[in-house]
């Protein structure tokens, strides 16, 4: 007789646990899958790298980044990720970090960016600002977009990032909005973020820079933008474009009070 | 030189966990290049952790392991203030050492 309600209890166990494995979507599992890898994000290497290279004299004129202005006076790094992309004085340029930080390599290390624009992602210099990328970004983490649009030239490229947003062009006649514009869209099991409104804390705009767990690489977000104009087939827009940066502004400002999760895990 | 690990180290009750994070291409030697030539294997083969000098653990890896891989054991009986030596060697012969402190 034991027995028997033994194995009647088995099997209801068996039956609750079919049915909870049934309700778990595939997005659930995904995030599941996120917050096993999230304590051990390589990230956290790249930032390492980043704050060394900052901190390191380089270049032709031997100097440190340590002078740079990021927007928030020489040097400040802390809280300048989530005003990113602004307008500079010096420059007289709307610039996102990456952009900024050619600037910066330029002025005060002697670099070349010509140079340093046209390196594969990934590969030489390239590869150090994808360092530098995360340790500043991380700086940040927890802090809430604030993209300032006081200036014309932010405003104008808000309007100009709008605008490339909704770009349809290419062989499949996508745009920017064909995946990101609307709510609940996937490419196969991925959610995409809306990009057009505040997707959420650390979504969307506020998830990049990002490990790619597939590349098992530091993406900034010239690379990301890159990618999906890859996937658009579009054209390479070149690094730190005004197109790219113009798109910056226009997905950080709507992304206005989200949470910065810099530098992300991302598959 | 390979870039150093990341490891923490807290304890909570009478064990402590570990959580190391290494730098490493863990190359399969299966994959193949632009050009189709086969890119060498490269990857780490043997992993050993130490509590205040005294072995605790060491694991063989092979190239089946992710690139940066992250390795998280717990050790019995670790203090806080206690010394957590982690070291790796690759099939190149390639070593890196790193410690952290129980916190």
């Amino acid at each position: 007789m034991r027995t028997l309600w033994t194995l009647i209890a088995v099997a209801t166990v068996a039956v609750s646990t079919a049915g909870l494995a049934q309700q778990k979507s595939a997005s659930d599992a995904i995030a599941e899958y996120r917050a096993m890898l999230a304590d051990g994000n390589p990230a956290d290497l790249f930032e390492a790298k980043g704050e060394e290279l900052w901190k390191q004299k380089r270049g032709p004129k031997n100097v440190s980044l340590e002078q740079c202005n990021l927007g928030k006076g020489a040097g400040v790094v802390k809280g300048a990720f989530v005003e990113l992309p602004r307008w500079f004085a010096d420059t007289g340029r709307v610039q996102d970090l990456e952009s900024r930080l050619l600037t910066c390599m330029e002025t005060l290390q002697g670099f070349d960016s010509k140079v340093i624009i046209n390196t594969p992602f990934g590969k030489g210099e390239q590869a150090k600002i994808e360092s530098l990328v995360a340790w500043i970004s991380a700086e940040s983490k927890g802090m809430h977009f604030n993209l300032p649009q006081a200036h014309t030239a932010e405003k104008t490229a808000y309007e100009l990032g709008k605008r490339a947003f909704y770009y349809r062009a290419g062989p499949y006649d996508f745009s920017c909005a064909s995946c990101h514009g609307q709510e609940g869209k996937r490419i196969r099991l991925q959610d995409l973020p809306d990009l057009t409104k505040n997707p959420g804390d650390g979504v969307g705009f506020a998830a990049w820079p990002a490990y790619r767990v597939s590349s098992g690489e530091l993406w900034g977000m010239q690379r990301r933008l890159n990618d999906c104009f890859r996937q658009q087939r579009f054209p390479y827009p070149g690094y730190t474009s005004d197109v790219t940066v113009a798109l910056g502004v226009y997905m950080g400002v709507n992304a206005k009070g989200a949470e910065s999760i810099a530098p992300a895990l991302k598959r | 030189m390979a870039d150093p690990m990341r490891i923490r180290a807290q304890a909570a009750g009478d064990k402590a966990t570990v959580r190391v994070l290494m730098s490493h291409e863990m190359e399969t030697g299966l994959r193949k290049d632009a050009s189709g030539k086969a890119i060498p294997a490269w990857y780490i083969q043997e992993v050993t952790a130490q509590l205040n000098g005294k072995t605790v653990m060491t694991a063989q890896w092979g190239p089946s392991v992710a690139k940066n891989p992250f390795l998280q054991f717990s050790v019995k009986g670790a203090k806080a203030g206690d010394k957590i030596t982690m070291s790796w060697i690759d099939n190149k012969g390639e070593k890196r050492t790193d410690e952290a402190t129980v916190s």
